[in-house]
Formats: structure tokens, C-alpha cells, sequence
């Protein structure tokens, strides 16, 4: 005798809405109705989980934790998302025992993974073990009506990419956020060619999800929350009535909208990067309209950290933040101000004394 | 009593020597204290960027350019341990905890130079001790 593998949606769906309906929590009779393509759909986000080697099988057991707690999380939403994103940066020095390390973790899950690379995974050995063993670096898909488009965007110049002795060299000198010898990232120009060319069969009334791992746009140089040649890729979207670019790298609630494209980021399950106001030295172009997650305590090593996941509405995006020991935040794109909003703080008379970054 | 003879004699014989200088220096001199206090500042920010405990794990990992660190704050009333704490405190907690180390004796160069660079990154903040 053979069983065929049949998921819970088709599952469901054999069974008929009248039948189920009134056993099921109310929850997931979202799921049988969802049979109309395009209008509602969700996916799951994680992101920077930094797995590092300390020395042969043992690794960094706080970012270990984060990384399973996420899994562990998103393994359990009811109803299960379409897919999972994963935002960059699995590993911490692109070596292949923390990306398989990571990817052990990460197999845990049984759904679809939509792969975007973080400079931490690339700059060893330049993309060769991600390509090979976990995704190709930039490609497209459809899905329920929506255009996805994942980008590498943490490409950098040839120039600075010959200098080091060796690939440990370079990975060291990427890996490190503040480094005044650093390169901004950039897409580049063979992408961005593939990129027009992958858009031009589309109308403007499609909506437009970009997944990238750097913003593509320019918040902080010294930090590379930054891409280099952000505004030639933001022209190749112009033409979309509803674009939404989702970022990791910055790890940290941060939105923003730029024209047409609404901007949002994930956060990561290893630890949160401070705001670029909190470095007084340096001037920054932190969006105004982000409402900053609150100050991290270090004493709960979990606070700050965590994932998300993203509704897609009508072309919309709206991202609700699972903040580990901390208030869960909803960011999203509210057209009638026509750029991202937060659910509960957008109002600055809501603002709470933990927001304020310094 | 000391004779008039012998008191002027006294009082030509220290500042005809140059001896009781201690107060006036060149700006010779300050370039080279600030030269020495750089020296320590940039060891500092080498131990920030290297891993000081037994994890790999480093102190600009989670503050860049030693951000959010807020130096200009201590001593304060630290929640989490209940007590008013140093910097010194605190970076000795980092290296306890997240850096999974062992602590620096409060007098430990290390310890001044860590101190040196986080503050250094930080000048020009008003003071604001107690600042949560
Ligand atoms: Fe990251
Ligand atoms: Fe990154």
C-alpha cells in the first residue's frame, strides 16, 4: 500500500468548507477560503542568524538558540505560511561548517525557503558553497499574483575585493560592521540589466516585492545600511504602482517609503544593531518615520532579537515583528498617508521612554 | 628662622634652576600626551574588535563604533544588578556574559585602554550620570 503525501491545505480542501468550518479554531478557516489567487497570502520571515564556529563542532550557543527558537516558532504558525524568507547572514565568517551548521537548523522546516545572501555568507570563498549547497544568488518568482524579486546586494568593488591576501582576510575586514577600511555594497550593473529585463513583461499593476539583504537605500555609510548604487535599482522600479523592498543587514525595526517603494526591514535572531543615531560622531539619514524598537536590555539575551511575519494584502505589505521578550510591533503600508505606519506607536504622543535611542 | 641671606639664596637657587616649572608646559607637551593617550585608545579599539572571551564573540558585534555603550551615563543606577554600577562594571559584565570570559581587574591596562576607546567615541556627549 502507498500513502501519497498530501499537505493540510489540500487536506483541507478535499474535505470541503462546510464540513470543517465548524471543528476548526477560527484561524485557520482563512486557509480554506483562501482559494481566490492573488488577494491575501503570508509568509514568514528570519533572518541574520550569525551561526558561528568557535572550534570543530562547537558554536556560538546564544546564536545557536536564536536561530532554533525562530524555527521552532515558525514551524508552529496556524495556519502554516506560503513560504519562509531567509534575510542573509546564516553564517558569521561564510565557512562551510557554519553555513551547513545553519542549514541543519534551518531544515527543521518543512516549507519552501526563499534564500537572499548576506555579505557574512559570501565573502570567503565569494558565493561559491551558498550556490552550490543553498540558492542561486539573485532570481525571481511569482506568487498568488505577486512579483518576487530576490537581489544580491551586497556585491562591492573589484578594487577593494583584490586587496587582501587571502579570502579569511577579506571576510574579516567585510564581517566587521565599522570598519573605516570597509566598501559599500552595491548591486551592480549586470544585475540591475537582468533586473529590467526580468521586470519588462510585467504591468505596473503588479504588485512588486523586492527581497534584498542590504537596504537599497542610503541610511549610513560607515555601517553599510547603505547601497551604493541604490537609486539606479529604485529607477527600474518607478514604473510599479506598489512596490515593497524588504531588507535584512540592519537588524532592527526600521521603515520607510522612498517615492513609490515602501521600505521595510527584518530583524535578526542573533542580536540587534543600535540605531546609527546612537553614534554621535557621524551624521546619519535614519528615516524620520521609523519608530525605533525599544533599547535591547542585555541582561535578557533574547530581547531585541527575533522574526516576523508579513501579510501581503491587496499588493500590500504589512510585517508584524515577533519581538522575543519584548511587545510585538505591526508595521504597514497604510495608503491613506501612503507610506508605513505603526500599528500602535505612530502617533508621537504614544511614543514610550524605552524608543528613545541615544 | 632662616636668614634673608640664605632665603634668597634658597628662592634663586629653585626657580633659577627651572625646578618649580611643573605647571607651565609647551604645546610640544600636549601632542605628546594626546600621542599616548591615542596609543591607548587605539589598543582599545583593538580589544573591542577582537574576542576577548572564550566564544568568538566581540564587543563591536553589538556596539559599532563602541554606539550605544552610553559612557556619559556612569555611574548610574543599573536596574538589572540593583546597585549603582561603573562603565568598568558594566564592560566586565560583557565579558562575563555574552563574551562567556572572565572579568579584567578594574586596573587592568586592558581595562583602561577598553575604557579609553569606548570614551573616546563618545566625546563631545555631555555628561549625565544616572542618565537610564
Ligand atoms: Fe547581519
Ligand atoms: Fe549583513
Amino acid at each position: 500500500m502507498k500513502f501519497k503525501k498530501v499537505s493540510r491545505r489540500k487536506f483541507l480542501k478535499g474535505l470541503g468548507v462546510a464540513a470543517v468550518a465548524g471543528s476548526l479554531p477560527l484561524k485557520m478557516v482563512e486557509v480554506v477560503y483562501g482559494e481566490k489567487p492573488a488577494d491575501k497570502f503570508t509568509f514568514a520571515v528570519i533572518s541574520d542568524a550569525h551561526i558561528t564556529q568557535i572550534k570543530g563542532t562547537r558554536f556560538v550557543r546564544n546564536f545557536d538558540e536564536g536561530l532554533k527558537k525562530a524555527v521552532f516558532e515558525v514551524s508552529f504558525m496556524d495556519p502554516p505560511p506560503d513560504f519562509v524568507v531567509f534575510g542573509g547572514d546564516l553564517a558569521q565568517l561564510g565557512k562551510k561548517e557554519e553555513l551547513d551548521h545553519g542549514l541543519e537548523i534551518m531544515s527543521q522546516l518543512s516549507l519552501p525557503i526563499k534564500w537572499v545572501v548576506g555579505e557574512h555568507d559570501f565573502y570567503l570563498d565569494m558565493g561559491e558553497y551558498w550556490q552550490k549547497h543553498l540558492s542561486p544568488l539573485y532570481y525571481s518568482f511569482d506568487h498568488k499574483g505577486v512579483h518576487f524579486v530576490v537581489l544580491n546586494s551586497i556585491l562591492t568593488y573589484e578594487s577593494w575585493i583584490n586587496q587582501f591576501k587571502d579570502p579569511m582576510e577579506r571576510m574579516l575586514n567585510m564581517a566587521r560592521l565599522d570598519n573605516p577600511k570597509g566598501s559599500p555594497f552595491m548591486v551592480g550593473k549586470e544585475q540591475i540589466a537582468w533586473l529590467k529585463k526580468d521586470l519588462e513583461k510585467y504591468p505596473p499593476e503588479t504588485p512588486l516585492v523586492v527581497l534584498s539583504h542590504s537596504p537599497l537605500y542610503k541610511i549610513f555609510k560607515p555601517w553599510n545600511f547603505w547601497t551604493d548604487d541604490a537609486e539606479e535599482v529604485q529607477a527600474v522600479l518607478k514604473r510599479f504602482k506598489k512596490v515593497t523592498v524588504l531588507h535584512g543587514h540592519v537588524h532592527q525595526v526600521l521603515y520607510n517609503q522612498i517615492g513609490n517603494i515602501t521600505f521595510m526591514a527584518f530583524i535578526s535572531t542573533a542580536w540587534p544593531w543600535p540605531y546609527p543615531v546612537s553614534y554621535s560622531q557621524l551624521p546619519n539619514a535614519v528615516p524620520k518615520v521609523t519608530v525605533f524598537m525599544n533599547r535591547a536590555d542585555p541582561f535578557k539575551e533574547r530581547d531585541g532579537t527575533g522574526w516576523s511575519y508579513i501579510n501581503i494584502q491587496n499588493g500590500y505589505a504589512a510585517q508584524h515583528y515577533q519581538l522575543w521578550e519584548n511587545t510585538p510591533r505591526t508595521v504597514y503600508y497604510d495608503p491613506k498617508v501612503s507610506y508605513p505606519v505603526d500599528q500602535d506607536y505612530q502617533d508621537p504622543a504614544r511614543r514610550i521612554p524605552p524608543q528613545e535611542h541615544y | 628662622m632662616i636668614k634673608r641671606g640664605l632665603f634668597w639664596v634658597l628662592v634663586l637657587g629653585i626657580f633659577g634652576l627651572g625646578l618649580a616649572q611643573a605647571d607651565e608646559f609647551t604645546k610640544k607637551d600636549l601632542e605628546k600626551w594626546q600621542k599616548a593617550f591615542m596609543a591607548v585608545v587605539k589598543e582599545g579599539e583593538r580589544l573591542f574588535h577582537s574576542p576577548l572571551g572564550s566564544n568568538k564573540v566581540s564587543c563591536d558585534m553589538c556596539h559599532p563604533h563602541a554606539s550605544n555603550t552610553h559612557p556619559e551615563t556612569y555611574p548610574k543606577f543599573q536596574k538589572q544588578l540593583g546597585k549603582v554600577a561603573t562603565l568598568r562594571d558594566m564592560i566586565n559584565w560583557c565579558l562575563e556574559n555574552p563574551l562567556e570570559g572572565k572579568p579584567l581587574p578594574l586596573d587592568d591596562p586592558r581595562m583602561i585602554a577598553l575604557e579609553a576607546y569606548i570614551t573616546w567615541e563618545r566625546r563631545g556627549v555631555p555628561l549625565a550620570p544616572g542618565k537610564h
